[in-house]
């Protein structure tokens, strides 16, 4: 009678509230901001990638509305009354706002519970991101998920035709018509069997004949039977199935090197943190398997784990070449150039034993730099001293050395410029 | 003990004047015979199919008829667990306007769910014609089987009789009018920016339930009409004419003063959205399509808002009835049975103390003026002198349409619901240091329980009452809205914040005052007008 239908909604309009979403992420975006500073100072670099909880006061949420508040009179009906007569009187409960259960003021109450919600992993990157001030391009480098590579994964029932596989179909087909064709089959030869035999025996007589007749007729149904049976059917397809993996180009190796001399306070670490995490999230990107190596240094280089890296200080003086020797000793020791991509990052305050410079900077030009792809250098304070100086001209004549001065996170972005500008143009 | 009120007598009438002409047919008086028993129930795997949710709904569909329910066509779509958040977020809408609260609202509800803490509701269902109701993928057939009968043949009946409903509500536009207010919304945010949308709208939404009519408007009068009506005013005019009047001497101060005491608006307005819309200075053109756009879907929902019991009541009501008529005609199988049988028990489950279950009450309140018509006692008979005895199908017929959640309790709730229910109430004066416990469900109390009761569903005690009561045109063209306190009730605090949004809407400055009985101005807000 009626038009009535069923319709299945389930595979359109997913995530409809998406927008919805990005509204409300908009509005809370300090919030959230500072939430994800703090998720950056609590994860170590290698653990950037994944979501984080956010918390929200819940007063910063109300969407205020005009209400009743506590006071008045107010009459309330409940059920389950089991020992109350007319004209009993209940004491109040005491300091809490809510009149016998009252309809709207325990909604609104003193609850400061937070509002808790998980940002996803792209939100958390978004965010810090932002943060960094990072181009649109190298964030796009950034998110792009490594190149994949499609490689064979057996056979599937379905597929285009381009994917066909004839032998695996043709075998199939074969299987199943000897199997659909057993029977008749065996019948036959029996039937065939018993013509020879009745052909030996005398034909004149008619209960023989009728016997032969009957075998006969049966044996073209069988053959017809056999015959029918189709002989590639839908169900034989075999298709080659492949499945894109994601392909890494190979190994890599980073090295993180940070001056911990008593200079270098907690808000300069952080600083140099962050740049460290930009460039271990780009290399993540491309290297299939990255290790990290983290060389701390004052007057004498020591390598040590994230923890000790980011959150131990000591006092003394500075001499940045011990450091470099140490890095270039790894190197020599445990990842050859040959097998490893190297990478080099370096974070100071600039202070350095001024003797100690020159000697920095001939390291880098004549051992490290030509074992490394890309090496960079932020400067995490203002004050230009001969390290500075030292490294400039080096940063002249090699396009692969970066350095920059950053005292605000997003100017540690364009350290990574040329690298990522290379990325981006190849990609 | 019964008063004169009590003996009101409701009539479950079915001349055509009661229903005003607006119903298509009268309600069947007794149900509809069975065509044919089944040969065998119909299958009852676990597990639905589009198939079996067919087979399911015609069987349902057949027994609803044979009720004489008078439902619009339905429409069922099947959805995930994720799309029925993004439904909840949304007010249940299938499409709405972006907003950020509908994010939070989401956020939320995932959070719950995820969490266990919460269980789906196991249907939404919209009222719009045709009437989409929403199957959750995760739900057994049997589940299905309830969300149809629940939702398709209960709230949509309700949807298309209910006086409310057909007084607010145009079902076969609605999707259409939410379709516009979404384009429209985007569209302003691409203009004018996502934070002013935003703020326009939030403000709107801190109004929305100051922003309905709760009667209608007089139709606008033709010109003939007008011209007609003056024609006459001026003929009375000229009979009551009387020469001596026009030779008194004049006294002007009393005309200066009365000038100056003349108000805008003439009468106190209470849909605060309509008069903003309206008379707002400074509101741009899109911002009044906004807030008009917030308050049609205010009045949308008002029906709603007011009907939490019948309208819960009577889809649980008439799931029951159908499921069980269903098994009754060998429809069903005895797993089916008990399966929906569990999830119907913990609908209507109410706990002691806690605040009432609509579904429960409802659903009680439906099934016992059943058992008044088919089986009445003296007592019903002395209470409900009119229906007692009656046929229950129009009775139940008539309670669904003329009424709201009010005074439907007001009209039907029985004495042997109360004690069934041992309801009873607890009076919370503020002067008092203990609570008063001022009626229980005995022969004394039936009437002020059954009023206390019904005043709790009553929308204008529920909300305070704030109404547009003056604007200083001469002046600073300040806004004057007024709380006219009910039983000393005071505002929330947070009406200091909600005075910040009508002025945003405003433009200029605005003022909020509590007025007790007593007529006493007891407490002042204000803010200043918004910077331009």
């Amino acid at each position: 009678m009626t038009l009535q239908q069923i319709i299945d909604r389930r595979l359109s309009g997913k995530n409809k509230s998406i927008g919805n979403r990005e509204r409300f992420l908009r509005r809370y975006r300090d919030q959230i901001r500072e939430a994800v500073r703090r998720a950056v100072d609590k994860r170590g670099i290698r653990d950037m990638e994944r979501g984080e909880e956010v918390h929200i006061p819940k007063r910063d949420l109300n969407e205020p509305v005009f209400s009743h508040g506590d006071g008045g009179t107010r009459e309330v009906v409940r059920p389950g009354n089991t020992e109350h007569i007319k004209g009993d009187r209940v004491p109040k409960p005491q300091g809490g706002g809510q009149g016998g259960g009252g309809s709207q003021a325990s909604d609104s109450g003193e609850g400061e519970d937070d509002f808790v919600f998980h940002l996803s992993k792209e939100e958390f990157m978004q965010v810090f991101f932002e943060d960094l001030a990072l181009p649109n391009l190298a964030r796009t480098t950034l998110a792009e998920t490594p190149e994949y590579k499609t490689v064979r994964a057996g056979y599937v029932t379905d597929g285009t035709p381009t994917n066909l596989h004839v032998v695996r179909s043709m075998r199939g087909a074969l299987g199943r018509r000897i199997a659909l064709g057993m029977e008749k089959r065996r019948e036959l030869h029996e039937l065939e069997a018993r013509l020879e035999t009745l052909r030996l025996e005398d034909a004149t007589k008619p209960d023989v004949k009728a016997l032969l007749a009957e075998t006969e007729a049966r044996i073209v149904l069988l053959r017809q039977r056999i015959a029918a049976i189709p002989f590639l059917d839908p169900i034989d397809l075999r298709f080659r199935n492949r499945v894109k993996v994601p392909q890494p180009t190979t190994r890599a190796v980073m090295f993180c090197l940070m001056d911990v001399s008593g200079s270098m306070d907690e808000s300069r670490k952080d600083l140099a943190k962050r740049f460290f995490i930009l460039l271990y999230l780009f290399l993540t990107k491309h290297y299939e398997k990255i290790d990290v190596v983290f060389i701390r240094h004052h007057t004498q280089a020591q390598e040590v784990d994230e923890q000790n890296f980011f959150h131990a200080t000591e006092t003394g003086g500075t001499v940045v070449s011990s450091a470099l020797v140490l890095m270039e000793e790894i190197i020599r020791a445990r990842y050859p150039a040959s097998e490893w991509n190297i990478y080099g990052a370096q974070a100071s305050d600039g202070d350095n034993w001024h003797h100690d410079s020159g000697r920095c900077r001939e390291l880098l030009a004549d051992k490290i730099l030509p074992l490394c792809r890309y090496y960079a250098y932020v400067q995490v304070a203002e004050a230009e001293q001969n390290l500075w100086e030292e490294y400039a001209r080096l940063a002249e004549e090699t396009p692969h050395f970066a350095m920059r001065k950053a005292v605000e996170v997003s100017q540690i972005y364009p350290v990574f410029r040329d690298l990522f500008k290379k990325e981006g143009v190849s990609a | 003990m019964s008063t004169i009120e009590n003996r009101r007598v409701v009539s479950a009438g079915s001349t055509e004047a009661e229903y005003g002409g607006r119903r298509s047919k009268a309600p069947l008086l007794r149900m509809k015979p069975l065509e044919r028993r089944p040969e065998q129930p119909l299958p009852s795997p676990s597990d639905w199919t589009f198939e079996l949710i067919e087979q399911y709904h015609d069987v349902i569909r057949k027994t609803a008829e044979r009720y004489g329910l008078d439902t619009y066509a339905n429409q069922l779509e099947v959805i995930t667990a994720e799309q029925m958040m993004d439904a909840y977020a949304s007010v249940g809408m299938p499409v709405n306007y972006r907003h950020w609260s509908y994010g939070k609202e989401f956020i939320a509800t995932e959070r719950n769910y995820k969490r266990g803490q919460m269980g789906l509701a196991y249907e939404i269902v919209i009222n719009s014609d045709p009437c989409i109701a929403y199957l959750m993928e995760e739900n057994t057939l049997a589940m299905q089987a309830l969300v149809i009968a629940h939702a398709c043949y209960g709230h949509n009946s309700f949807f298309k009789n209910n006086y409310l409903f057909r007084m607010w509500t145009d079902a076969s536009s609605i999707i259409d009018y939410l379709v516009y207010a979404k384009n429209y919304v985007a569209d302003c945010e691409q203009r004018y920016g996502l934070d002013t949308v935003e703020a326009t709208l939030d403000s709107c939404h801190a109004l929305m339930n100051h922003g309905v009519d709760r009667y209608r408007r007089p139709a606008k009068l033709s010109l003939a009409q007008e011209q007609a009506m003056r024609k006459e005013r001026e003929a009375y005019a000229q009979q009551q004419v009387n020469d001596m009047w026009r030779t008194l001497p004049r006294r002007q101060e009393d005309e200066a003063k009365a000038e100056e005491k003349r108000r805008f608006p003439d009468e106190p307005q209470e849909n605060l959205l309509y008069f903003i819309e309206k008379n707002a200075p400074l509101l741009e053109p899109w911002q009044r399509e906004i807030v008009r756009i917030v308050r049609k879907i205010a009045q949308y929902f008002y029906p709603q808002r007011q009907t939490q019991v019948m309208n819960e009541g009577w889809a649980t009501f008439w799931h029951h009835r159908l499921l069980n008529t269903m098994y009754d005609d060998g429809y069903l199988s005895d797993g089916m049975m008990i399966e929906w049988l569990k999830s119907h028990t913990n609908v209507v489950s109410q706990p002691s103390l806690a605040q009432i279950n609509p579904y429960a009450l409802g659903f009680a309140m439906y099934t016992d003026l059943k058992r008044i018509c088919e089986a009445p006692t003296p007592e019903d008979r002395e209470w409900f002198p009119g229906i007692a005895g009656s046929d229950w199908l129009p009775t139940l017929d008539h309670a669904m349409r003329n009424f709201k959640d009010e005074s439907f309790i007001a009209q039907y709730l029985s004495p042997k619901l109360m004690r069934d229910f041992r309801f009873f109430s607890i009076l919370d004066d503020e002067r008092q240091s203990e609570y008063e416990i001022s009626a229980i469900h005995d022969e004394a109390g039936y009437q002020h329980v059954r009023q206390a009761l019904s005043r709790q569903y009553d929308l204008s005690t529920r909300e305070p009452n704030i109404q547009v009561w003056n604007v200083n045109l001469r002046g600073d063209r300040s806004l004057t809205l007024r709380h006219t306190q009910h039983l000393d009730r005071p505002l929330h605090d947070e009406a200091q914040e909600v005075l910040k949004h009508v002025a945003r809407l405003w433009g200029f400055g605005v003022q909020l005052e509590s007025v007790n009985a007593r007529g006493d101005v007891t407490r002042r807000w204000s803010v200043p007008a918004p910077q331009h």
